[in-house]
């Protein structure tokens, strides 16, 4: 029994089954992160504050390059493909697999960096300001540690509101360790722990790193999920598009690694599971082209 | 009344397939269509027994307040521990079976009997293709569709039990629940809407791909419609509640805000999350899917309804085209309706007035359908079999529910209504005696063509009249207890609100006598109804034995063709080429030698 229209197209809709079927399930996807977009806006338009520029700017558009030329290779290798030509499309999709393996590297290499940097939430603004001034000097620690937060809120016209309530401090811990947390170090029966306060804003020198006492923090949370709305929105979004290019790199990389078995048992077979991967592919990096704007730009 | 198709009842030996594909590859990891379909349906069937003995001992819990539960006690204690102790149950406890039926019942039973099991067996045959699109991605669904099954199952027996916050986890309920029963809540459900996703993916494509030559739209068999819509309905709308299934497991695993808001106090401290978040933001894509999945569970059922009344009337649905365009309209339609299950979350009134708007106009389409459905019955030459007693008693059934559901969707009657027992009566009767009896009707209906038996006539009236009571005496009294409401959600009975309560001395809006009285009553219903279940549970397994064996291939003498094919049909279903030459009712035409010409019979000679 074989099933009609696995291969050659249907003459009344002019598609083969597997076509459809992508497209469909293009249309679930859409449906996926669309509720996802939707509430990261819903968070973003509820939000007291909303921070800017925590990620780079210049290695996310790499990142946009890197699966924009991917998008090209994977057509080249469909249409190598077409014009009856497998080493041009071994080479082509091989071209497409290495950017998949490169977003997700530098992808992970920003991963990492959050994970091992932590904002510090000190009990009260009298406490804090005891902080601010030895991380950045007696005279202007109260104002660079203001100022960093500032500007990753924009609070250029409301920041007398925001200055009298601060408690806030960015930086890294001895050690880098991942995920710690108030808690953690609680439990592990830590007083003190050394903490590296962040460059002033518009530097790259970092203060020495201060001693902080346990007792005085009331939150300690690196750049995870937990931290805030903003970063478990981007975790989630990022993670899932993340899950969507390896899964889409698997599937390539199965066709290329099975090209030869299917060239020569039924080419036209092998075109059609390129094109509906590519169809894939593409929307995989349709997503990226709404993400990289509301995460890396607004 | 004619019989003149032949007997075609294969001699399996003969007509075997060529290679014997092995036990495991043709009843675990089959990817037959027909055999997947029935996979579907067992499973499903278990499910929807194991959901009404969750409700079962709720009932008894709020009949009988604090007294151990007859025959299951030392059952429930040694299986669940703390949470039943000594065969009581606890608020806990009767949380978790709460969110669990309602859970089971939507995701395990009704959605997967009603769309993958009756879709699975029937969408092919009807439109005389010979398997679906993807049978491997067919295969694949209903294996998610188990996983979630067990993940949901399994969840009863972790400590602290199952999801405890509802069927629709509202947020930040669900999130601070202590146990762990949420996650593996919503770990089951983004399998179970993964499975939903494929399979919709597969029925679509099957429909639109797969039509046999001559199958035009209009010529589709209506129950094709429905799953067509259906299908379309759960590849839109389930995506948005995976999303928020998705953000919800962040919150409970990861400790995320993403539904928690700033300033969250849970038993007067302050909640040490980092808030921010939104719980209406949940509500909306819960509900985003959870109206749309209401007509998920209907339609099909409508579909099941239609097939069953044409055949038994013998003559033509009334108002086919009417029909189609009614489904395609409730289909879109459903989707800008949600949020009139939250005029009390304080969304304002615009808004309210917008939606309340929208559901009033998505009841035109219903009503039409229905209205067609009862017009098809006038003048026929019906047949009262079980399945057409059950398809008719479909029709007012869901006439009550769907009125009801009126003043529902209404604002200004919806604060007194919402969260009440009329709700609970409302929706079971759309899904209860009018859902699971179409379903029922279907069974009844294609079982012949699945095993080559009629199921026993009388075991089936039994059923029939017994269901029929019983539904209503458990669910009528509740639209009155929620007139005087009672809400739906405590595990007393709504003692705390009795007038016999004496804190409650003076308060006019406690509950009377007789409204707590009730509850009783609808216990005793609820046994008698289970009762009845008997007849069905031992007519589906006696009846593949001693059922009485079809006359021919087309039993009902049906037009579809569904019922032209060997019986039961073999892997690739068709031993002959189908051509379609008419539409699917042609019941009674005046000249024609039988009363029923089958879609792919060629024009026949007029009898003069």
């Amino acid at each position: 029994m074989e099933i009609p229209y696995a291969v050659k197209p249907r003459p009344d809709t002019g598609l083969y089954n597997a076509k459809l079927g992508i497209w469909l399930f293009l249309a679930s996807e859409v449906m996926l992160f669309g509720g996802l977009f939707s509430s990261y806006i819903l968070l973003r338009v509820g939000a007291d504050l909303w921070p800017h520029g925590m990620v780079s700017i210049p290695v996310g558009t790499f990142n946009t390059f890197v699966l924009i030329a991917s998008s090209v290779t994977v057509v080249m290798s469909w249409a190598s493909l077409k014009l009856g030509r497998l080493g041009d499309f071994k080479k082509y999709m091989a071209l497409t697999i290495a950017c998949a393996l490169g977003f997700l590297g530098v992808k992970s290499f920003e991963y990492h960096a959050k994970f091992t940097h932590y904002d510090v939430w000190f009990k009260d603004a009298a406490t804090a300001e005891k902080y601010f001034k030895a991380a950045y000097g007696e005279e202007k620690g109260v104002e660079a540690a203001r100022k960093l937060f500032v500007e990753r809120f924009h609070l250029h016209n409301t920041k007398a509101v925001y200055e009298a309530n601060q408690v806030q401090l960015p930086g890294h811990l001895e050690g880098n360790p991942l995920f710690a947390t108030h808690r953690s170090l609680a439990s592990a029966k830590k007083e003190t722990f050394q903490f590296t306060p962040d460059a002033p804003f518009g530097t790259h020198d970092h203060p020495k790193p201060i001693e902080v006492k346990l007792s005085d923090v009331e939150r300690l949370s690196a750049y995870v999920p937990k931290h805030s709305t903003y970063f478990a929105i981007y975790f989630t979004i990022t993670a899932l598009h993340g899950l969507h290019v390896l899964g889409g790199a698997i599937v390539l990389a199965y066709f290329l690694f099975t090209a030869n078995t299917w060239w020569k048992k039924n080419p036209e077979q092998l075109a059609n599971r390129v094109e509906v991967g590519g169809l894939f592919w593409h929307f995989v990096d349709l997503v990226w082209i709404f993400l990289f704007p509301i995460i890396y730009l607004l | 009344m004619q019989s003149t198709t032949t007997t075609t009842t294969l001699d399996t030996h003969d007509h075997a397939p060529h290679h014997d594909p092995g036990f495991l590859r043709s009843y675990v990891f089959s990817t037959d269509h027909k055999v997947i379909g029935i996979q579907y349906g067992f499973t499903a069937l278990m499910f929807l027994l194991f959901g009404f003995l969750l409700v079962m001992c709720m009932r008894w819990q709020i009949a009988k307040p604090g007294v151990p539960i007859p025959l299951v006690s030392g059952l429930l204690e040694s299986l669940l521990g703390d949470v039943a102790k000594g065969g009581v149950m606890s608020p806990d406890l009767y949380n978790s079976f709460g969110a669990m039926h309602g859970t089971i019942m939507v995701f395990l039973a009704i959605v997967p009997l009603a769309f993958a099991a009756f879709g699975n067996f029937v969408v092919p045959l009807q439109i005389g293709a010979v398997d679906m699109a993807f049978p491997r991605v067919n295969m694949v669904s209903y294996q998610c569709f188990a996983g979630g099954g067990v993940v949901m199952f399994v969840s009863f027996f972790i400590p602290g039990g199952a999801a405890q916050a509802g069927w629709t986890s509202y947020s930040p309920l669900a999130t601070i629940v202590p146990t762990h029963g949420q996650t593996f809540w919503l770990i089951g459900m983004v399998l179970l809407i993964t499975s939903s996703l494929l399979g919709a993916v597969n029925f679509i494509a099957t429909v639109i791909q797969l039509r046999a030559p001559g199958m035009t739209w209009m010529r589709m068999p209506f129950f094709v419609w429905t799953q067509f819509v259906t299908a379309f309905i759960l590849l839109l709308a389930f995506p948005p509640l995976e999303a928020a299934g998705i953000l919800q497991l962040v919150d409970k695993v990861l400790g995320a805000s993403f539904f928690l808001p700033t300033g969250l106090v849970v038993s007067g401290k302050l909640y040490d999350v980092s808030g921010g978040g939104s719980p209406l933001l949940w509500q909306h894509l819960f509900w985003f899917l959870g109206h749309p999945e209401v007509y998920v569970l209907i339609l099909p059922a409508m579909g099941v309804v239609s097939e069953i009344i044409a055949c038994n009337t013998r003559k033509p649905l009334w108002g086919y085209k009417s029909l189609v365009y009614s489904v395609l309209a409730v289909g879109f339609v459903s989707f800008i309706v949600w949020a009139h299950h939250m005029y009390l979350t304080g969304m304002g009134t615009k808004i309210s007035t917008f939606f309340q708007t929208t559901t009033m106009i998505i009841s035109i389409p219903s009503v039409i359908i229905l209205t067609c459905l009862f017009m098809s019955l006038w003048g026929g030459s019906i047949r009262f079999n079980t399945p057409m007693l059950f398809a008719l008693a479909f029709l007012p059934m869901f006439g009550i529910g769907g009125l009801t559901g009126l003043p529902l969707g209404f604002n200004f009657s919806d604060l007194h209504l919402h969260d009440s027992y009329y709700v609970i009566a409302h929706f079971h009767y759309v899904v209860a005696p009018g859902t699971i009896f179409a379903l029922f009707a279907g069974v009844y209906f294609w079982y012949p063509k699945m095993t080559g038996r009629y199921m026993s006539e009388t075991l089936g009236k039994i059923h029939f009249w017994g269901s029929l009571i019983g539904m209503n005496l458990v669910f009528m009294p509740m639209f009155f207890q929620g007139l005087y409401g009672m809400s739906r959600r405590m595990s007393d009975g709504g003692a705390t609100y009795a007038l016999s309560n004496a804190a409650n001395e003076g308060v006019v809006t406690a509950l009377t006598g007789t409204v707590i009285k009730m509850n009783v009553f609808i216990t005793h219903a609820a046994f008698l109804l289970l009762l009845a279940q008997i007849p069905f549970i031992i007519n589906v397994f006696m009846s593949m034995f001693n059922g009485k064996k079809v006359e021919s291939d087309n039993p009902w003498q049906a037009t579809t063709l569904d019922w032209q094919t060997p019986t039961p049909p073999p892997h690739g279903n068709f031993t002959k080429e189908i051509v379609v030459h008419r539409g699917p009712y042609e019941y009674s035409v005046p000249g024609h030698p039988t009363d029923f010409t089958p879609q792919n019979a060629p024009e026949p000679k007029l009898v003069k």
